[in-house]
């Protein structure tokens, strides 16, 4: 990918934080960690990526995206909103009384929202019937699942994880935000996931390892993944945790609460400038 | 007469409507030949998914194939579609109103020989409980045939109950299944016995014991147990004054549940809720409906008790 647009997508994702952290600030509630760990990747799929169309969000056969750890919803609000989907300016209302963007992703209730999740290990089960639909119907439209690596615990998860390459859905990419840190801390003293690349390939995935902060790595990991015939993708992102906000960045402490007022002043400041840095180079 | 279990007319009526909808796919959790989806198997394994021993995947892969426009008919026993996956059924079918349709089969005390952990007695009570859920629990093969049919027009999810136990049949082919509508099965003017699924037999046995002793019972099938037919519940309860209900569940949160709210909130009237109390145990069926209650016999000695209790 060439540097300016990369410059370009790295503006968005910061946006699309600003967006993420405006929604949890004004709802004082959310869950900011993990929305600022998969920034960027929501950024690449929606701005470079998928088949989508804002004007037209059920289009049949549109790209799909599951977030299976739906309670990052304000990072996909926010992109959703970037892109068009809705007025950017909504984000002051999430999880307030008669908003249409709740807590957790809503379908057909959310402009852009593919499928309803908030419940850990669902949302990449329901993906795997999105890809498996279109196999029956011979149709060519991608299924993409984001979920968390602290969700990785969840049995279900694992049942999916047979199901996929069971049914050869080579149709379908999952990303694992690994930014190593759940609720209650390191996810590998809370209850170990790992060696997650391993157990998907074990599984029978074609796994790939990248930077979750790259798009060249993004980009091509998906391209891969494209390629990839007769089995799905786990694409294990190391991510950070809290990405781009200092006093965030790799604490457990911003999986699920708001930030106050100076808090959230200081974050906008420090993306503010981040944004400011990036539109100089272009 | 026939003796067919209701989990064969599944099996028959997925290919009878399931096969030329081609919309129509077929999930199973590995009981595909005890479920007997593998009748469909047999003449459509392209749209038959076998998703193994995972009955949250099934939920969930079922309801991803609801948002592409599939009507994805999930089948398994119904202890571990409502009991196991309750809360991917709630989430991720519920919630969001996806056109799936849980097959359930082997449900209530008629398991028998398998005992306690496979008898589910407390299914109608968790899927009421989700808005927008469909529960049909039928009471004989043309029943269960045509509500299979009737989920596949209706758009939304839909619980069918099923049972593992041979029943004799209750329609001829004349029946006109109605979803949503209860089934005036005799008429009665001194107490109503509501019955669903195999309790409706035993419902019509009762009211011929009471006849011989003078008492007029009417007798309804509720089939369609959400929505509830809330005119036929308020014209029993006005007309007759007392109400028993007799189910294959588990006393609270089922029909009885079901029609006892309708009452109260319409025309007040004793209603006696015959069902199970407690976790059953292995035996054939009949010594199992002895054991706990489910016979023609307690349901007439509940409808003299609940017309006692009239004003």
């Amino acid at each position: 990918m060439d540097a300016k647009r990369i410059t370009e997508l790295s503006i968005i994702a910061n946006k699309v934080r600003k967006d993420a952290l405006t929604g949890v600030y004004s709802a004082a509630a959310g869950h900011p960690g993990g929305s600022l760990s998969i920034a960027d990747l929501l950024t690449y799929l929606y701005f470079e990526e998928m088949n989508i169309d804002p004007k037209n969000p059920t289009m049949e056969d549109r790209d799909r995206l599951v977030l299976s750890k739906g309670h990052t919803a304000p990072a996909l609000y926010g992109v959703l909103a970037e892109r068009g989907f809705f007025d950017p300016a909504e984000m002051k209302n999430l999880r307030k009384f008669g908003s249409f963007l709740q807590g957790h992703p809503v379908l057909g209730k959310i402009p852009g929202v593919d499928m309803s999740t908030g419940s850990l290990g669902q949302g990449v089960c329901v993906a795997g019937g999105m890809a498996l639909a279109a196999k029956l119907d011979n149709k060519s439209y991608r299924v993409y699942s984001i979920l968390g690596d602290g969700e990785l615990e969840e049995g279900q998860v694992w049942e999916q994880a047979m199901f996929a390459p069971h049914y050869k859905l080579d149709n379908m990419t999952i990303f694992v935000d690994n930014n190593g840190l759940q609720i209650d801390g390191d996810i590998t003293k809370v209850m170990n996931p790992t060696p997650i690349d391993k157990k998907f390939e074990a599984f029978g995935w074609h796994v790939i390892v990248i930077d979750a902060h790259n798009y060249n790595e993004i980009e091509s990991a998906i391209n891969e993944a494209k390629a990839t015939k007769g089995k799905p993708t786990a694409v294990i992102m190391k991510s950070v945790k809290g990405k781009n906000v200092s006093f965030m960045e790799n604490n457990p402490a911003w999986h699920g609460s708001a930030p106050n007022e100076e808090q959230y002043n200081q974050a906008i400041s420090e993306l503010d400038e981040i944004i400011k840095g990036l539109e100089a180079q272009l | 007469m026939a003796k067919v279990a209701t989990r064969v007319s599944y099996g028959e009526a997925l290919v009878k409507y399931g096969v030329p909808n081609e919309n129509v796919v077929v999930l199973d959790a590995d009981l595909s030949k005890s479920t007997k989806t593998d009748t469909f198997k047999k003449v459509c394994p392209e749209r038959f998914i076998n998703m193994g021993i995972a009955e949250a995947d099934m939920m969930c892969v079922a309801a991803g194939l609801a948002t592409c426009g599939k009507i994805a008919f999930a089948s398994t026993f119904a202890m571990f579609a409502a009991g196991r996956a309750f809360e991917q059924i709630r989430n991720s079918i519920g919630y969001p109103g996806l056109n799936v349709k849980i097959g359930a089969t082997h449900a209530g005390i008629s398991v028998g020989e398998d005992g306690a952990s496979h008898q589910c007695l407390e299914d109608i009570a968790l899927m009421r409980t989700i808005p927008g859920m469909v529960i049909i629990n039928p009471a004989d093969d043309r029943e269960a045939q045509l509500a299979v049919k009737a989920a596949i027009e209706h758009q939304g999810p839909v619980y069918m109950r099923f049972g593992r136990l041979a029943v004799d049949d209750l329609y001829d082919d004349d029946y006109k299944f109605e979803l949503g509508k209860g089934v005036m099965l005799r008429d009665g003017k001194d107490a109503t016995i509501v019955a669903t699924g195999l309790l409706v037999q035993e419902a019509l046995k009762a009211a011929k014991i009471l006849e011989d002793e003078g008492i007029s019972a009417r007798v309804i099938n509720i089939h369609t147990i959400k929505p509830l037919d809330e005119e036929i519940i308020t014209a029993a309860a006005k007309e007759t004054g007392a109400i028993v209900t007799a189910e294959e569940h588990y006393i609270m949160g089922g029909l009885g549940s079901a029609v006892a709210e309708v009452v109260c909130k319409n025309a007040p009237c004793p209603v006696k809720i015959i069902g199970t109390e407690e976790f059953g145990q292995s035996g054939k069926p009949a010594e199992l409906f002895e054991a706990y209650g489910l016979t023609a016999e307690n349901i007439v000695k509940n409808v003299k008790e609940a017309i006692k209790l009239k004003k």
